[in-house]
C-alpha cells in the first residue's frame, strides 16, 4: 500500500473521485453543468458547517450545537422579517452576529469553565431547542421575504457553459476561500498544534484557551451562514437544522480530521462533506430508501475513527 | 488517551444521532420505495371499509344548521339528550390541548379563544392546558383539571389510544367532557366534534391528481409520518383511489412534515425519473417545498393537492397551478366551545357532531387567498367574524 501522510486529502480525492464514476454510469445527466451545479448549491450549507467543525474538531474539540443553530436561525429570522423585504439586511447581520456569540458562549464554558465540548455543546443544543420552542409557541411564525431566500434558492441564470451558478455556490467558494487562507494562518498552525498536543501548546506560550474559543466561533459563524442558505433553500422550517451536526461530523471525519485533534486540513474536511453528499446522490439514483442515509453515517463514522485509529498506533 | 475520547465522542455523536434525526420513522418508506411501480403495496391496518363508505357519503351530504356558519352545522345529525348537566352559568370551561406545535394548531387556538370572547357573559373562565404533544403531560393534565372545579372539559387528544383511559377516568367525574380533532376509544364523551375525516380528504385529494393526470402516469405520495389516525385514513383512502384509477406510484415518502427535507425528497425524484406526473400529500404545510422543487428544477408542476394554508393559496393563484386543496378546517375550535354551552344549558346536541369539510378548487380559489394574512394562516379558520380579526391571527 502506497504510503499516505496522515490527514491528507488523497484519500477522500479518490473516494469521491469512485463516487463520480459510479454516478457517471448510474445517471450521465447528474454530471451536465446545470444539474452539477444545482447539486454543489443544495450542498452548500452541509459544506460550510464541516468547514466550521473543522476548526473546532482539529483544535482537539466538538460542536454538537450548529444543527440546533441552524434552526433556532432560521425560526428567528423569519420571525424577524416576517415577509418585509427592508429588513433583510438587518437580520443577516444579527444571525452572523447570533452565530458568533453561540460559539463565544461555547468556546468559554468549554476553556474556562472546563466543561467537556460535547457537553457544553449538547447543553447548547437543548438550550436553543428549548429557548426557540419557548419563544415561537412551538411553531414558526412569521415568513422568510424574497430578498432573504434568493441566497439559497437563485442562480445567475444563463451563464456561458455553466447554465446556472448558484448564489449559495459563490457564498461557499468565498468562504471556503477564507477558510483555506485562514488555515494557513499563523492561527491556522497554532490551532492543529493545540489539538495536537495542548500541553505542549500551552508550554510553548500559546493561550489555548483563546484559539479553541476562536474555532468555535467560527463554527458558530459557519452555522449562521449554513442557515441563510438552508432558510433560503426551503424557507421556514422547525427542522431546518435536524441532524446537520451529525453529517458535518461525519463530513470531517471522512475527509481525515482526526477526532481528538492535531491533524487533517480543511479542504479535506469540505471534500468529505461533498462526498457524503454524493453518496447520497448516488443512493437515491440506485433507488436505496432515504431512512438508510443514518446508518450509512453511522458506519462511516465507526469505519473512519477506526481507520485513523489503527494508523496512528502503528505509526 | 486521544482514542479513548474518539471512542467516546463517537458513541456520543451515534446517540445524538438517534434523537436528533427523525430517520427510524420513515422505515416504512424503504419498502414503498421498493415497491416503486408494483402498485401501492397493502392496505393500512387503520383501514375500515364501512368508515370510508360512510365518509364518502357525508362528501355529498347536505349540512343542517345556518347557512355561512359551518362550524355550527352538522352533517347527519344524531341528537342526544344533556339535561343531566344542566347547571346555571356563569361557568368555567377548561381544555386539555394536545399541542400547539403546527400552524394549524396555533390558527385554531386563536380561533377558540375569539370564540370563548364572544361568551364573556356566560363563561367566567376558560382555563387552557397545552399539553406540547406529549402524552404523558396530557394525561397529567386532564387529571390535574378534574381538581380545579371545571364545569365542561374539552379535549383534543394528542393520540387516541393513550389518552382514552384519561378521558374515561373525566367521564367518571360526572363532568361533560367534549372531545374533538381526534378521537378517542370511548363513547363516554357526550360528543366527538370533528369534519368529515381523513378518508373524505384523502380521496378527494387523489382524485383530482389521478384525473387531471395523463393516464398510468408517474405520482410521487408525501406523507408526514405512520401510524397517526387522520394521516393513515387520508393515505388509505388515496390508495384505494389510485388503485383504481391505475396510477403508477413510484414513491411513498415520509417527510416528518419539513419543507427542507421535501424539496430534497421531491427534487431526488425528479432526478431519478425525469419528470414525475402527480403529487399528492396527506398534509398540505409542505406543499409549497414541493412545489418550488419543482420550479427551481425548471419543471412544470405537475396536479399537485396543498391545504388551506394562505402560502400555498397563494403561490397557487400566482403560479396558476392545477391544484386542490382538501380541508381539515381550524372553524371546528370554534365548535366545542358553543357544544359545552349548549351542553350545560342542557340543550341536544349531536353525537357525532360531523362538520363539513369544504375543498378549495380553482372556481372558488379568489374567495379565499387573502394577501394580507401571514403566509402560515389557515383560509378555512371561520374567523373573520369574531373580535379581534385579523390583528389576533397575525
Amino acid at each position: 500500500m502506497p504510503r499516505v501522510r496522515p490527514g491528507s486529502v488523497v484519500p477522500i480525492v479518490a473516494i469521491l473521485a469512485v463516487l463520480v464514476v459510479l454516478l457517471a454510469i448510474r445517471q450521465p445527466d447528474f454530471l451536465s453543468p446545470p444539474s452539477l451545479m444545482s447539486f454543489l448549491g443544495r450542498s452548500a450549507p452541509i459544506i460550510l458547517l464541516a468547514a466550521g467543525q473543522y476548526f473546532v474538531v482539529v483544535s482537539g474539540e466538538f460542536d454538537l450545537s450548529v444543527g440546533s443553530l441552524v434552526t433556532a436561525q432560521v425560526v428567528v429570522a423569519a420571525r424577524l422579517i416576517d415577509s418585509e423585504p427592508s429588513r433583510t439586511w438587518p437580520v443577516v447581520v444579527l444571525l452572523l452576529a447570533f452565530g458568533a456569540i453561540v460559539g463565544l458562549v461555547n468556546g468559554i464554558v468549554t476553556t474556562r469553565l472546563g466543561v467537556p465540548s460535547f457537553i457544553t455543546t449538547l447543553g447548547m443544543f437543548l438550550i436553543l431547542v428549548g429557548a426557540v420552542y419557548l419563544w415561537s409557541d412551538g411553531a414558526p411564525k412569521g415568513g422568510l421575504s424574497e430578498a432573504f431566500r434568493r441566497f439559497g434558492r437563485r442562480a445567475f441564470e444563463d451563464v456561458p457553459g455553466l447554465g446556472r451558478v448558484p448564489y449559495a455556490l459563490l457564498v461557499l467558494l468565498a468562504a471556503a476561500g477564507l477558510a483555506v487562507l485562514l488555515t494557513r494562518s499563523d492561527f491556522g498552525r497554532t490551532l492543529v498544534a493545540v489539538g495536537g498536543n495542548p500541553r505542549t501548546a500551552e508550554l510553548s506560550g500559546v493561550r489555548v484557551w483563546r484559539a479553541k474559543t476562536i474555532a468555535f466561533v467560527l463554527s458558530g459563524l459557519a452555522a449562521a451562514l449554513a442557515a441563510i442558505l438552508l432558510g433560503g433553500y426551503s424557507g421556514v422550517s422547525f427542522q431546518a437544522g435536524a441532524g446537520l451536526e451529525f453529517g458535518a461530523i461525519t463530513a470531517v471525519v471522512l475527509g481525515g480530521v482526526a477526532l481528538g485533534g492535531g491533524r487533517g486540513s480543511v479542504s479535506g474536511a469540505m471534500l468529505g462533506a461533498l462526498t457524503l453528499e454524493t453518496l447520497f446522490a448516488l443512493m437515491n439514483f440506485y433507488g436505496v430508501s432515504g431512512a438508510l442515509k443514518s446508518t450509512v453515517q453511522g458506519a462511516i463514522i465507526l469505519l473512519a475513527v477506526a481507520v485513523s485509529s489503527m494508523r496512528s498506533s502503528s505509526r | 488517551m486521544r482514542r479513548a475520547i474518539a471512542v467516546v465522542a463517537t458513541a456520543a455523536l451515534l446517540a445524538l444521532a438517534g434523537c436528533a434525526t427523525d430517520e427510524p420513522t420513515a422505515t416504512p418508506s424503504s419498502t414503498a420505495s421498493q415497491a416503486a411501480g408494483s402498485g401501492t403495496g397493502e392496505q393500512s391496518k387503520f383501514f375500515v371499509q364501512a368508515d370510508y363508505d360512510n365518509e364518502l357519503a357525508l362528501l355529498d351530504a347536505t349540512p343542517t344548521g345556518p347557512a355561512g356558519k359551518p362550524w355550527e352545522q352538522v352533517l347527519n345529525p344524531k341528537m342526544v339528550e344533556t339535561a343531566k348537566f344542566k347547571k346555571s352559568g356563569p361557568y368555567k370551561v377548561c381544555f386539555s390541548n394536545a399541542g400547539l406545535n403546527n400552524p394549524w394548531r396555533q390558527v385554531g387556538f386563536k380561533t377558540m379563544q375569539a370564540e370563548v370572547a364572544t361568551h364573556r357573559s356566560q363563561i367566567k373562565e376558560f382555563v387552557h392546558v397545552d399539553a406540547e404533544g406529549k402524552d404523558q403531560k396530557q394525561i397529567a393534565d386532564i387529571n390535574d383539571l378534574l381538581g380545579k372545579g371545571c364545569h365542561a372539559l374539552i379535549v383534543s387528544p394528542n393520540t387516541t389510544a393513550t389518552l382514552t383511559p384519561a378521558v374515561e377516568a373525566a367521564c367518571q367525574k360526572g363532568l361533560p367532557v367534549i372531545v374533538f380533532d381526534r378521537g378517542v376509544d370511548t363513547t363516554c364523551p357526550v360528543t366527538f366534534i370533528n369534519p368529515i375525516g381523513g378518508y373524505g380528504f384523502g380521496h378527494v385529494a387523489a382524485e383530482f391528481v389521478s384525473q387531471k393526470m395523463k393516464p398510468g402516469g408517474k405520482v410521487l405520495a408525501l406523507r408526514i409520518l405512520p401510524g397517526v389516525d387522520v394521516l393513515e385514513t387520508r393515505w388509505s383512502a388515496a390508495k384505494v383511489a389510485f388503485d383504481k384509477a391505475g396510477v403508477d406510484v413510484v414513491g411513498v415518502e415520509f417527510t416528518d412534515g419539513d419543507p427542507a427535507k421535501t424539496k430534497k425528497i421531491v427534487g431526488d425524484y425528479i432526478q431519478r425519473y425525469g419528470t414525475i406526473d402527480g403529487v399528492w400529500m396527506d398534509a398540505g404545510a409542505v406543499a409549497v417545498a414541493a412545489v418550488e422543487a419543482f420550479l427551481d428544477a425548471g419543471k412544470p408542476v405537475p396536479p399537485i393537492n396543498g391545504e388551506d394554508q394562505l402560502d400555498f393559496l397563494k403561490l397557487w393563484k400566482e403560479k396558476k397551478l392545477t391544484a386542490i386543496a382538501p380541508t381539515y378546517p381550524t372553524y371546528q375550535w370554534r365548535t366545542p366551545i358553543i357544544a359545552a354551552l349548549k351542553v350545560l344549558g342542557g340543550e341536544q346536541v349531536s353525537s357525532p357532531w360531523k362538520l363539513p369539510q369544504p375543498t378549495i378548487t380553482e372556481d372558488n380559489l379568489d374567495g379565499y387567498v387573502d394577501a394580507d394574512m401571514p403566509p402560515l394562516h389557515y383560509a378555512m379558520c371561520g374567523c373573520t367574524d369574531l373580535p379581534g380579526y385579523p390583528q389576533r391571527w397575525k
